[in-house]
């Protein structure tokens, strides 16, 4: 019966989204969006209690046999990630209630809740198929869909960012269909699992090794890993808030989790040790974290700021990935979702401060804690996710990361992730500088209407987000079992392929 | 070597097509004709699949008694998705410079820089 689930996940917002788009009312389309949300997140739940022990559940789309048809084989690391996934979606749904009239053309109601259920869609799929063609279809879903919502953006710079991330994210995808059409001409399968089997046969020929390397660069690009992040900075900073809190959650989530499968399930890790690969991701992902972290230390604006700590902490996850054990593993599957709940939690704070002051520079902002508590108390229990204070989810994560690089003797890395947390509590702290300890002096506010009361309190709906963002960073960091124990299986099955010829 | 480069051209037009358009993609500053670049980096990708597919002496894949050689028609069908998707990705893109030309009043990359830094100041 939960076969049936799983394909759920994806027709509900394929059939919602072109409703939705027929409808200009705000009201409407937001149910719609809120309905799709709130479905896949119940069913992501349902599906990775089914998966946590270790088994599968396997959907054959139209009743063909794999690898002739395309397959959906959800193991515990797919229903994980369609849970990251969900549970995002269904926290910018809130927060879109009152977030989106404010940020978004009256006329384009229906057609931006359409591009974001599309988006999710996207990103559901790419969690949940075996199949590596359908996986790059659905990454074109999303992708597309994610160009159309950043460049809905305010500012015109929204339109520029949102053009060069199309042109980058399409040649990444671009990429990523080459390797893949390389690894079929050598396979003449494109089921995962089936390619992998038969990896023995086909291991020799050059082509194979081409084609890892496109599907890397591909993967790479759409991932934002360090030199390759370009884009994701000016796509973050100037998308409208719910857009922010949604890609920046998820997108790159999704990326990497297709270079988990790419590198553990599709390819032998044997094979890529060969290539000294473990070692060139360690580099990037450590050399990912200072330079992060030191951009984002650079930064007058606080979203700017956010996405450039995005890039440091997608290094953690490669750190993570790169260390090739148990504890490292671990620590990248779990930071895959602590870090998207800290930096959802930390966009909705910056869409808080956008809705209420149309402005978030942190010059512009000064003194300004002490009008907003509630919403400044939640950025900074966020903040301090991030740092990796004891009692958030982000110590968890670092702990485990340090305790793998520590059993494997890599030092380097040990350095790395302290830099990257002295240089994290540097601009974290420059936003607790800004709005509590600068000289409180006459807020001058932009662009407001006579007559608006936006600036009098920050409204119920993106509150009420924000603190279950907040809530979530402090509770996971306490109680671990869910995301750990899901880590722990996941980490346990993709190491135990490793021994399986 | 010569039987080498004559027994596999049709992948070194591909290459040669695929250079033509990602070099067109770096090089020019018009955001239009990046989006060009951009289009024949993408059919030089699905010539490849096409082109992988093709059995020598094969003929179309029908049921048929006397035919037992075909090509193989799995590439072209997907060629037909990447085609949706490479079509798809145009027209937004040519819908995003229709919108930075209303925006910037230009579509050329450094002087839409250059209004951007002014911005900054």
């Amino acid at each position: 019966m939960n076969e049936q689930l799983t394909i759920l996940l994806v027709v509900v917002p394929l059939m919602i989204a072109p409703i939705t788009a027929l409808f200009k009312s705000h009201t409407i389309s937001w149910i719609l969006t809120a309905i799709v949300s709130l479905t896949s997140l119940i069913l992501s739940f349902i599906i990775l209690f089914d998966v946590i022990d270790g088994s599968h559940v396997i959907y054959e789309l139209g009743g063909w046999r794999p690898p002739w048809g395309i397959e959906y084989k959800i193991d515990s690391l797919n229903a994980f990630i369609a849970l990251i996934v969900s549970a995002i979606a269904c926290l910018s749904t809130i927060f879109a209630w009152q977030s989106v009239p404010k940020e978004i053309n009256e006329n384009n109601y229906g057609l931006f809740y359409a591009a974001l259920q599309l988006c999710l869609l996207g990103l559901l799929g790419i969690a949940l198929t075996g199949d590596i063609f359908n996986l790059f279809v659905f990454l074109e879903i999303s992708s597309l869909s994610s160009y159309a919502l950043i460049s809905m953006g305010r500012s015109r710079k929204a339109l520029t960012a949102a053009f060069s991330y199309l042109i980058l994210g399409t040649i990444g995808a671009t990429f990523f269909l080459i390797g893949v059409g390389f690894l079929y001409a050598a396979s003449g399968s494109l089921n995962i699992a089936d390619i992998a089997t038969r990896f023995s046969t086909f291991a020799d020929m050059q082509l194979v090794m081409t084609g890892f390397i496109f599907i890397l660069l591909g993967l790479g690009l759409k991932a934002a890993i360090f030199p390759m992040h370009s884009w994701l900075p000016n796509a973050y900073g100037h998308a409208p808030s719910v857009v922010s809190i949604f890609l920046s959650a998820t997108a790159t989530k999704v990326s990497i989790y297709v270079l988990i499968r790419v590198l553990f399930d599709l390819y032998p890790v044997a094979y890529w040790q060969a290539l000294l690969l473990p070692q060139i991701l360690l580099v990037l992902g450590c050399v990912g974290v200072i330079y992060g972290s030191f951009r984002a230390w650079q930064q007058v604006e606080l979203k700017r700021l956010l996405a450039f700590s995005s890039v440091a902490q997608i290094g953690y996850i490669i750190i993570g990935i790169s260390l090739l054990n148990n504890d490292g593993i671990t620590a990248s599957v779990m930071h895959l979702f602590n870090h998207a709940l800290i930096k959802a939690t930390l966009f909705m704070g910056a869409g808080i401060i956008l809705y209420r002051t149309n402005t978030t520079k942190l010059s512009e902002l000064r003194g300004f804690g002490g009008s907003m508590p509630w919403t400044f108390a939640a950025i900074v229990l966020a903040g301090l996710s991030l740092i990796g204070v004891p009692g958030t989810v982000g110590f968890v994560t670092k702990w485990y990361l340090l305790s793998g690089a520590i059993a494997q003797g890599k030092w380097i890395v040990v350095v790395a992730i302290l830099a990257g947390s002295v240089l994290a509590i540097a601009y974290v702290w420059k936003i607790v500088e800004a709005m509590y300890f600068n000289s409180k002096r006459k807020m001058v506010i932009q662009n407001v209407k006579i007559g608006d009361i936006n600036l009098a309190k920050a409204p119920f709906s993106l509150s009420l987000a924000l603190w279950i963002g907040a809530a979530g960073c402090l509770y996971f960091g306490l109680y671990t079992e869910l995301p750990y124990q899901s880590a722990q299986s996941i980490a346990t099955a993709l190491l135990s392929s490793e021994v399986a010829p | 070597m010569i039987e080498y480069i004559l027994g596999h051209i049709n992948y070194w037009f591909i290459i040669a097509v695929m250079m033509v358009g990602l070099y067109t993609l770096i090089s020019r500053t018009n955001l239009i004709k990046k989006l060009a670049g951009l289009a024949i980096f993408q059919t030089a990708v699905i010539l490849f699949y096409v082109s992988l597919g093709k059995v020598t002496g094969g003929t179309v894949p029908i049921v048929d008694e006397a035919y037992t050689l075909y090509s193989n028609p799995l590439p072209q069908v997907l060629m037909l998705t990447a085609i949706v998707v490479g079509v798809a990705t145009t027209a937004l893109g040519f819908a995003l410079v229709i919108r930075i030309k209303e925006a910037y009043n230009t579509i050329e990359e450094d002087a839409i820089f250059t209004l951007d830094q002014k911005d900054h100041e």
